[in-house]
């Protein structure tokens, strides 16, 4: 082993493998996925800074368009010689698949860093499990599994080493988030070891294999039946000799490094008679178990498999101790329909080839067992249920452990009481809130300990669904021993709750150990603080005899003039708290880390957090536990609203307090189907400020409601009458149309849905001429008003939404009487997106189908619990479904072509019947024009009627009319998503889409960036801003891709900003449903990854279009019918340069600070290309008609 | 004609020097500046409150955006070499001292006591010649009293002077009871150049919209009385050098400065008006100026017109405000 010192680190399991995989790589071809996505970024952000690998330069690191994409761009760069990888997970890893085949084929060295995740079947899923890996295990790829953040590292090396020296192309991988996202401390491999592991002459052999043209040859021929076969079965002598490489390297590995690995590596009682066989983070929990069971006297014991590709009998018979008797494998992954999961298989199979030649003298009772599925927890209580039921005679096979299957009765059931011994621990809980900077202070105190003391540390984080208001928790654990239990702490030492109503919404205090200590950040000093909990918190605290802090965290920070940032005095709390390490050892090490992340920000700021970490201490106050429980006993599972359906009470309910895992598979829908509209039945509450009507000030414009959103403004206008039974204080004016005496006007805020972003007040024109500080709307305290709110919401929703038939569609006044089919979902607060989706359900909602690319729409669109597409009164509304991130655009045309096809044969069969189902109706059905709504009003009633009759014909033909009838009335299809699908991903077939002339929407949520994954760069990112992936500056403009589209003559097109100009989003919105041909809509939608403070996204979106970054256009194929322009150019001439709307937002200015001379050359050249589409844009404005594509 | 002057130990070509502005933002503006015969240039002023407003707010975007949903830990590409500000404003130096021979200038707005010290040992290292230092500060709150708001100053001058070898000027606002004491004890905490006057921000009010404007007017040459006044009192008894910096248009302020007794005259609103070509215009016309009077040197009549030089010096005090009062008469 080395003499060198030994280089610590915490890090994350996705940093441990890519820092590996960087140094040992000329190219890295990138795309971003969840949860691999860090890999690829921290190769773009090592490459930007200059960092080079282990030969001197640095890897040239390429975003591609698609995991497709950089697939092909590895294999290309393979091929010719360079050491190429890609980091790429779940669906990103389906896109691979075909050049996996060929990379294999032609035994190329590579190895792809894989976070392993589920792959999207009833529902997509961004967690763990080896769905995706098992996918690629035909493709010819060695498969080595790393089990921990250390085994990320060192077998990203190995892997690299084993396919330089086998020819065989490796998928290194380790559990999505559990390892991927774990924070751990490990011995890092020094440069000097990497070399020594990776030998000049094997890089020299790949090289020399490239295609050259001064060694002219070809590879990827085309053959036929009479070669194929043989050349397929060339390659078998190395896939025979890749296992015992990997084994020498990892012997030579272990004496460089002291750290020793096998193929397959045994753990537990030497003479084991039960042994659990299994791959991933999931070993480390069954043999710590184990560990304890044998302590106990149990023979047990854990075959951990790091090699499954290629499956070596020999290695795993070697592995096995003889004595052993029964034999459960667990696979991480579920094949529907399978004789077993992957790895039972092949250990079945292996072991019946054994007992075939000999070397098993005796079968063991095998059984096989899926478990954590989309990272769902696997705890050493599970692992005992397995060990459990080997002891049986009889044991249970294709079993799940985890779940409640009471549907095919598969699960074993195990006591979640059963834990190993903790006691050598320190663990803490933190429940924090998205933005608080909880979970960052964690990462931090994990660094500090793990770096600068003896002391082992892990941490985990665990995040909500949502993107507003989200909680999240961190495990934190630490030990004077590595820390290998990669499941969430169930018995805390020290829980922290940093947001005071969390108390109300999450038992946290069930994870208290006894005799633990609770933190709480509370308003409420020692003395108040006890009456104000709830029962069940105190409850807790009795029984369980905790020690109880209290601070006031918020006003420390604001008195330090930390504001809003709680997390430094929440984590010096812990530190002082926990006993993880002495007081003023801890203290002192926190004022360390101060030092050291501040130093380049002055003595200043230093001095001002070692303010705050001083304050602190003397601003932590201990709580006497009172004897007794004096709070309200608040029911979790009350949660929803007494009217709300069963299946939101019994199935719904449960996952938003936290209980999703105790549902039993019975309460599952079976083809992922679920109740639309259910985000009403959550009532959030995640803003202490909400906007309040004042109807005296208000002109009625709509604007607020346009712009909310979250479909928290509602507007109606009705009768007086409606006033006679309303609350009190309902607030209503009279409607400001004249003609109407007995109308009266109400703005409805629904209070506990607001996410408080301020874009209704910003908005808002009107000011109250006695307070000029007020608008019409203004933002308040919720809670003097909340009660009030919650019953002229309730007199609210009685009262009749307008007749869309009364309503002018035309204007934004008349839009917010429409009811909106989109509501409180789970986007950031002032999320630029959803009001355009708000805007769509409104005017079509009751006939619309949506197809939505993956991304952040397709989140807070469709992740559970509650989903936002919402259902009318009369039980119509928008019908949504998210195919996948690539495919949006056909999966789109797939509704409208199925739909068509529906209409037409509904059509025939129509006319086929007309005369049994009334020639009138029929007639009038057929001939309908449904352009106005009150025309496809009166088509729905004639179609009810239809029904209606069809369902007293007899006969087969009636039967199929009845069955399509619904088709009769027009369906208006739209394909949403962002721009990473639409220029990137989708782009192909959004193309082809365009291309193919059926009548669809496209609307493209242009945040310019991939938002969801975390803001990376697309071909949408403008020139001169930085994002992920263009950290020093898009150098490349941002594709025009309206121009693209009206290239073909037929698209409608509009570029619009609902900011900028609501009327004429308002106006595309409209015309491109009334084109009968494909439609394309560009929507500029502002976002947290732009870098400001989003309640300014207006004035964004305003300086947007007044620079000429974002001119609005609408090119409309109909006018070009009609020999008018097409080219309709709304905005007018730029007014202010691009550099007063671009450098508001971090995005750009950013650049200014990081590369200052490429910013001014971007931002120089960004402002020639503004400058120059105005002059082509007006130019087009101005041409005739016949300058234009004619359309057929 | 023999232009040269002397500021604060700078030997300048020409007594014309180009007061903190925007202008100097781009380094080829200051590369023109010199070709068009700028004897010094004060660079744009370094805000340190906008360097931390800037940070703040790099800093709560970063914060509101972290780690808020598991598929993604930020938005930003991580930018541990983020500078706000100073990084930028140091290369600004660092070029313009690349490219020019006069002297650089640099100039430092700050606030807090760290934000001077710091700022101005950066500023010192990057290479300026000089360091303005631009003491904006209007006492709002009516519970301070005059001698703090004095200490204050003194103090800030005291910490930068003891931080930085460079020369250090102070651009100060006429508002002291006793200027020219205040001048005097400036000048003893360490200031080497005192710059007449600052302007402070006076805002205006649009009567239709009730709404309050601030939008900066030039200044023009009816204000260069004030600072003419004070130059023109302290030439001579306060051992640092002056420059004025009010309302100059032409080459007549210039002059009218160098009169009272200015090393220097300093403009920015007549190149924003006129273009950095204007310097050439008002170089000329000075050089013309002393042809026609007759002088060869700037220092052959530098502060003729000062209070000490004058046979009376009065005419600065009581007795010329009573003649100018019956002269409206």
């Amino acid at each position: 082993m080395s003499t060198k010192q030994k280089m610590i680190a915490t890090l994350d399991g996705n940093e441990a493998a890519a820092y590996i995989a960087y140094r040992v790589n000329e190219v890295c071809a990138i795309y971003p996925i969840t949860p691999s996505s860090t890999m690829a970024e921290l190769a773009d952000e090592w490459a930007a800074k200059g960092i080079k690998n282990i030969w001197g330069n640095i890897p040239d690191v390429i975003e591609m368009q698609s995991e497709g994409g950089a697939a092909g761009t590895v294999h290309g760069a393979l091929q010719t010689g360079s050491l190429t990888t890609t980091f790429t997970a779940s669906q990103g890893l389906m896109l691979m698949l075909p050049n996996m085949y060929k990379i294999a084929g032609e035994l190329t060295a590579a190895v792809f860093h894989v976070a392993a995740r589920s792959l999207a079947a009833q529902g997509l899923s961004i967690f763990g499990d080896h769905q995706d890996v098992m996918a690629a295990r035909s493709t010819g790829f060695a498969m080595l599994g790393s089990a921990s953040i250390q085994e990320a590292h060192d077998f990203a090396l190995i892997s690299q080493a084993a396919s330089l020296r086998s020819r065989i192309p490796f998928i290194h991988f380790f559990d999505g988030f559990r390892t991927s996202h774990e924070v751990n401390k490990l011995e890092l491999i020094p440069d000097d070891q990497i070399r020594q592991m990776i030998p000049d002459e094997l890089v020299f052999a790949h090289r020399n294999r490239s295609l050259s043209p001064d060694n002219p040859f070809i590879r990827g021929t085309a053959q036929n039946p009479d070669v194929y076969f043989q050349g397929r079965e060339t390659v078998n002598p190395f896939y025979t000799a890749t296992p015992g490489i990997v084994e020498e390297i990892m012997n030579a590995f272990a004496k460089m490094t002291g750290r020793k690995y096998e193929l397959f590596e045994y753990t537990g009682a030497p003479d084991a008679e039960r042994i659990i066989i299994l791959m991933g983070s999931g070993s480390e929990t069954v043999e710590e178990t184990a560990k304890l069971l044998n302590s106990r006297g149990e023979k047990t014991g854990v075959i951990s498999v790091r090699l499954f590709r290629p499956f070596s009998l020999a290695h795993l018979l070697k592995a096995m101790p003889e004595t052993v008797k029964s034999i459960a494998v667990l696979d991480r992954t579920k094949e529907p329909g399978a004789s077993g999961e992957p790895l039972y298989q092949d250990i079945l199979t292996s072991l019946v080839e054994a007992m075939q030649e000999g070397n098993l003298k005796k079968m063991p009772k095998l059984i096989g067992g899926r478990y954590g599925l989309s990272s769902k927890e696997f705890t050493p209580a599970m692992a005992k249920s397995v060990f459990d039921e080997l002891k049986k005679d009889h044991p249970k096979n294709h079993f799940t452990i985890g779940i409640n299957d009471d549907v095919s009765f598969t699960s074993l059931e195990y006591d979640p009481a059963f834990t190993l011994d903790e006691s050598e621990w320190r663990q803490g809980l933190f429940f924090g809130l998205g933005a608080d900077g909880t979970v960052g202070a964690n990462k931090n105190s994990i660094k500090i300990i793990g770096e600068n003391t003896p002391l082992y540390a892990q941490g985990y984080f665990v995040y909500d669904s949502k993107k507003s208001g989200a909680r999240t928790v961190s495990h934190l654990r630490f030990g004077p021993k590595p820390i290998r239990a990669p499941y969430l702490i169930s018995q805390a030492d020290f829980v922290a709750c940093h947001q005071f109503n969390f108390l109300y919404k999450v038992e946290m205090l069930e994870f208290a150990k006894q005799g633990g200590t609770f933190l709480l950040n509370s308003a409420y000093d020692k003395n108040e603080v006890w009456d104000k909990l709830p029962a069940a918190a105190q409850k807790f605290m009795i029984d369980k005899k905790l020690k109880f802090y209290v601070i006031d965290a918020t006003t420390v920070a604001r008195d330090t003039g930390m504001s809003g940032r709680i997390n430094t005095i929440m984590q010096t709390c812990f530190f002082a708290l926990s006993g993880v390490l002495p007081r003023e050892e801890a203290i002192a090490e926190i004022k360390k880390t101060i030092e050291k992340t501040y130093y380049k920000k002055g003595k200043a700021v230093i001095e001002q957090n070692f303010q705050a970490v001083d304050a602190t201490l003397d601003h932590l106050y201990e709580v006497t536990v009172p004897a007794t429980v004096t709070g309200k006993f608040v029911s979790l599972t009350d949660v929803v609203a007494a009217e709300a359906p069963d299946f939101v009470k019994n199935i719904t309910a449960k996952m938003m307090v936290g209980h999703g895992d105790d549902l039993p598979v019975s309460m599952m829908p079976i083809d992922g189907t679920y109740p639309s509209g259910t985000t009403q039945w959550e009532k959030r509450n995640i803003s202490d400020q909400v906007p309040v009507w004042d109807p005296e000030t208000c002109i009625q414009c709509g604007n607020c409601a346009y712009v909310c959103p979250h479909s928290v403004i509602r507007a109606k206008f009705y009768h007086e009458d409606n006033l006679k039974k309303a609350p009190e204080e309902f607030p209503s004016a009279p409607i400001n149309s004249r003609g109407f005496p007995e109308t009266r006007y109400t703005l409805q805020v629904y209070v506990e849905d607001c996410t408080g972003c301020n874009l209704c007040v910003e908005v808002c024109p009107a000011t109250n001429p006695g307070d000029r500080s007020r608008k019409a709307i203004n933002m308040d305290e919720k809670e003097p008003i909340l009660e009030k709110e919650k019953a002229n919401i309730k007199h609210f929703e009685n009262i009749t939404w307008n007749d869309r038939s009364m309503i002018d569609f035309s204007t934004v006044h008349g839009a917010q009487f429409l009811e909106p089919l989109f509501e409180f979902s789970g986007a950031c607060a002032g999320c630029g997106e959803t009001p355009y989706l708000k805007l769509l359900s409104q005017l079509y909602g009751d006939r619309l189908l949506v197809a939505n690319a993956t991304g952040c729409s397709s989140i807070y669109g469709g992740n559970l619990p509650t989903t936002p597409w919402a259902v009318n009164k009369e039980g119509k509304g928008p019908a949504w479904s998210n195919s996948l991130f690539e495919d949006n655009a056909e999966f789109g045309l797939g509704m409208r072509i199925s739909t068509d096809k529906h209409t037409a044969v509904a059509r025939e069969l129509l006319t086929e019947l007309g005369a049994q189902a009334g020639q009138p109706l029929t007639d009038s059905i057929l001939n309908a024009t449904q352009v106005l709504e009150s025309e496809v009003i009166d088509q729905r009633k004639r179609v009810a009627e239809l029904k209606e009759k069809l369902s007293t014909i007899d006969g087969d033909r009636a039967r199929q009319l009845l069955s399509l009838s619904d088709n009769l009335v027009n369906r208006s299809v739209w394909l949403v998503g962002g721009d990473g699908w639409a220029y990137d991903i989708g782009y192909g077939g959004l193309d082809h889409v365009l291309a193919s002339g059926r009548n669809v929407n496209v609307l493209v949520l242009d945040t310019e960036v991939y938002s969801n994954t975390g803001g990376q760069a697309s071909k949408s990112t403008p020139i001169a801003a930085t994002a992920k992936f263009a950290a020093a500056g898009k150098s490349i403009g941002k594709k025009d891709l309206a121009m693209q589209a009206i290239s073909y003559g037929n698209v409608y097109v509009a570029r619009v900003a609902f900011g900028a100009n609501p009327q004429q989003t308002l106006l595309a919105m409209r015309e491109a449903e009334a084109y009968d041909g494909p439609s394309l809509i560009l929507a500029y939608s502002h976002c947290i990854a732009h870098g400001y403070d989003l309640r300014d996204g207006l004035d964004q979106q305003q300086k947007a279009v007044h620079s000429g970054y974002w001119p609005l256009i609408r090119y409309n194929p109909t006018l070009r019918k009609k020999k008018q322009n097409p080219f309709i150019l709304d905005s007018a001439r730029p007014t202010i340069g691009l550099k007063d709307y671009a450098y508001n937002e971090l995005r750009y200015k950013v650049l200014t600070r990081t590369h200052p001379e490429q910013a001014e050359k971007l931002m120089k050249l960004a402002q020639e290309m503004v400058n120059l589409r105005w002059k082509n844009y007006e130019e087009l404005a101005t041409l005739p008609a016949s300058d234009f594509v004619p359309v057929a | 004609m023999d232009l040269r002057t002397t500021y604060m130990g700078l030997e300048l070509s020409s007594p014309i020097v180009v007061s903190a502005s925007t202008l100097s933002q781009e380094t080829h503006h200051i590369v023109e500046m010199e070709e068009q015969g700028a004897g010094a240039v004060v660079l744009f002023s370094l805000f340190e409150e906008q360097i931390r407003a800037e940070a703040a707010r790099y800093a709560s975007v970063r914060n509101a955006t972290s780690h808020m949903f598991a598929e993604a830990s930020d938005f930003f590409p991580n930018l541990e070499t983020y500078e706000t500000g100073t990084e930028e404003y140091l290369e600004k130096i660092w070029a313009a001292k690349a490219q020019v021979e006069i002297p650089i200038i640099a100039s430092l707005n700050g606030i807090t006591s760290e934000g001077w010290i710091e700022y101005s040992r950066q500023i010192e290292q990057a290479g300026a010649d000089a360091l303005e230092i631009n003491i904006f500060f209007i006492p709002g709150d009516i519970h301070v009293s005059a001698s703090e708001v004095e200490h204050r100053y003194l103090n800030i001058i005291t910490e930068v002077r003891n931080t930085v070898k460079i020369p250090v000027a102070v651009k100060l606002n006429p508002y002291f009871s006793s200027m020219g004491n205040m001048a005097m004890r400036m000048q003893k905490a360490g200031a080497d150049a005192l710059v007449l006057f600052n302007r402070f921000y006076q805002p205006d009010f649009d009567i239709h919209e009730l709404k309050i404007l601030s939008n900066l007017q030039y200044s023009g040459s009816n204000e260069i009385r004030l600072p003419l006044l004070w130059i023109a009192m302290l030439y001579g008894r306060v051992p640092a050098s002056l420059a004025a910096t009010t309302g100059v248009e032409s080459a007549n302020e210039v002059i009218k400065y160098l009169l009272a007794g200015a090393d220097v005259a300093m403009t920015a609103s007549a190149l924003y008006k006129n273009g950095i070509g204007y310097l050439k215009t008002m170089k000329n016309d000075l050089d013309q100026w002393m042809e026609d009077m007759e002088f060869s040197a700037v220092k052959d009549f530098k502060g003729i017109l000062s209070q000490q030089n004058i046979s009376d010096p009065t005419a600065f005090e009581r007795a010329n405000y009573i003649k100018v009062l019956h002269s409206k008469r």
